[in-house]
């Protein structure tokens, strides 16, 4: 079985590997290119912890194969801070609220949360469920992540704390000591 | 809980790839989404010698309104279809029945056409078609069929499409005047397959009475089970058989409405009668045959209502 040689843009940085042709997106990206943060639970798309963002829309990597991959956009959770590291507002959004624990099903759910409230600012509740629908956690009950996410849209919105759209510049809060519970 | 060993093809056009899948024969197994092969080959369940990737065929990326319905290229991802007002204007149950599609981050991989060659008798799109009696096109190297829905499900998993053959496109009927849809469905969660499932399509005359009516089950059996109920409900009136008023109808008299409002309970009882679910470690046959029979009638009724919409706006 010949290799194939794919070319990967990952979180902005062009990256290139040989792999057979079985290669699953998120061996690639975790094996290949050492980008671990995509997570690994099921194998068979039912978790969403591999969830990445390809050419900017949610896709399951352990149900692509790096080859079909070639030649597109990746975005892993490594991409989602800002350049010089801070934290997106989905990101930070989910530290003030408590939507981890263990933190093994965020890197899927931060990916499918940022595209989420790209395509849908003001989700109601019922939008954000079932956008959440897909991604299991065993440790929070959920309850903190949808909280998370009604937040994170607040932060977008420029409802944070006073800071500015987008990459708000205020300190991350550590538990839930903001107005989120109210929000 | 990784895919074994196969050749790896990417054909840039449909006749490459057609070239390509008929000479790999039984060895060769097509990848559209995904989202169902790849559990397949992780799982070990299948292990195709060949692997040919139609992901690059941009030309089967389409959603086309044509005379009489809606064709969509194998390409046409179910997110893609969902969207589509051209689609959802001539064939509304095509939308009602993606949003039932798993999870919005499945269906932005997983295709139409994929679902139907894939053929679980859980998957609404099968279901989908059978009710609309469209087809799939199917096309190897100088030779192309369109197979109706009726021959194309042969079995659990199972589809008309041989080995070699690639399914270009799905036509799906478009939704005719006087004539609604519906399909409701019962779940463990949102997204997952359903535990039963009926979808209904149900056609007036332009006195508002029944002239067809028939629904389709999931999770019922081996291929998705056609049901007419016509003979249940035919003549009958929907603003008296469902009891919901609706505009215009006429002969609400209170003698007939019982009569009346026991067919659609008749029909829901007829569907049920026919499939053959089996117990699993979700749910017994006998809850998922309640579940039909609850199902079809909420369906049939809620497409009949729709249908008498369309009466009141044409008129
Ligand atoms: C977690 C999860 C939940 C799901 N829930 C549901 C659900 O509730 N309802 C539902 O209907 N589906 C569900 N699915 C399946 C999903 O809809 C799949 O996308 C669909 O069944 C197959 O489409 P695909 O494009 O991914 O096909 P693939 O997975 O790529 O292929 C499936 C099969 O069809 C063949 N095939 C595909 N395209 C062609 C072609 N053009 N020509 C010839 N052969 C072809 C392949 O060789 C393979 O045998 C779920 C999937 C997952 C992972
Ligand atoms: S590892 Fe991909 S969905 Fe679970
Ligand atoms: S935080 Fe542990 S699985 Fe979600």
């Amino acid at each position: 079985m010949t290799n194939i040689a794919v070319t990967l843009t990952v979180n902005g940085v062009v990256r290139r590997a040989e792999v057979p042709g079985r290669r699953l997106l998120s061996d690639c990206l975790r094996h290949d290119l050492g980008l671990t943060g995509t997570h690994v639970g099921c194998e068979h798309g039912v978790c969403g912890c591999c969830t990445v963002l390809l050419d900017g829309e949610p896709v399951r990597s352990c149900l692509t194969l790096a080859a079909t991959a070639d030649g597109h956009e990746i975005t892993t959770v490594e991409g989602l801070a800002g350049p010089d590291g801070e934290p997106s507002p989905v990101q930070r959004a989910f530290a003030e609220c408590h939507g981890l624990q263990c933190g093994f099903c965020t890197p899927g759910f931060l990916c499918t949360v940022t595209a989420l409230l790209r395509d849908n600012p003001a989700p109601s509740e019922e939008e954000v469920l079932e956008g959440l629908s897909g991604n299991l956690c065993r440790c929070t009950g959920y309850q903190n992540i949808v909280r998370s996410v009604r937040r994170a849209a607040e932060l977008i919105a420029g409802k944070g704390d006073g800071g500015p759209a987008g990459w708000p510049s205020g300190p991350v809060r550590t538990s839930g000591d903001t107005g989120a519970e109210g929000a | 809980m990784k895919p074994p060993p196969f050749e790896y093809h990417a054909p840039r056009s449909v006749a490459e790839a057609m070239e390509v899948l008929a000479a790999a024969g039984p060895e060769g197994k097509v990848l559209a989404g995904g989202q169902s092969l790849i559990p397949l080959l992780n799982m070990r369940l299948v292990a195709p010698g060949h692997l040919v990737d139609v992901n690059r065929l941009t030309e089967l990326d389409t959603v086309e309104a044509e005379p009489g319905g809606v064709r969509v290229g194998a390409l046409a991802r179910h997110a893609r279809v969902e969207r589509s007002a051209g689609a959802a204007a001539a064939q509304p149950l095509l939308r009602q029945a993606l949003r039932l599609v798993a999870h919005p981050v499945i269906r932005n991989r997983g295709t139409v056409v994929g679902s139907l060659v894939h053929a679980d008798p859980a998957a609404e799109l099968p279901a989908v078609l059978a009710l609309l009696g469209g087809s799939v096109r199917l096309a190897r190297p100088g030779a192309v069929r369109d197979v109706p829905a009726a021959g194309f499900f042969t079995g659990p998993l199972e589809s008309a499409a041989e080995p070699g053959e690639l399914a270009v496109s799905a036509f799906f009927p478009a939704l005719g005047p006087r004539c609604g849809t519906a399909f409701h469905e019962v779940a463990r969660r949102h997204g997952d397959y359903a535990l039963a499932g009926v979808a209904a399509l149900v056609s007036l005359d332009d006195g508002l009475r029944v002239t067809a009516a028939r629904a389709v089950c999931v999770s019922a059996g081996p291929v998705p089970v056609v049901v007419d109920v016509t003979g249940h409900v035919a003549g009958t009136s929907p603003a008296v058989v469902s009891g919901a008023a609706v505009s215009g109808a006429a002969g609400t008299g209170t003698s007939g409405a019982g009569a009346f409002a026991d067919g659609w309970a008749a029909a829901a009882r007829a569907v049920a009668g026919r499939v053959e679910p089996e117990d699993d470690i979700h749910a017994s046959a006998a809850y998922r045959r309640h579940l039909t029979c609850v199902l079809a009638e909420r369906a049939l009724r809620e497409a009949a209502a729709s249908a008498a919409d369309d009466v009141g706006t044409r008129r």
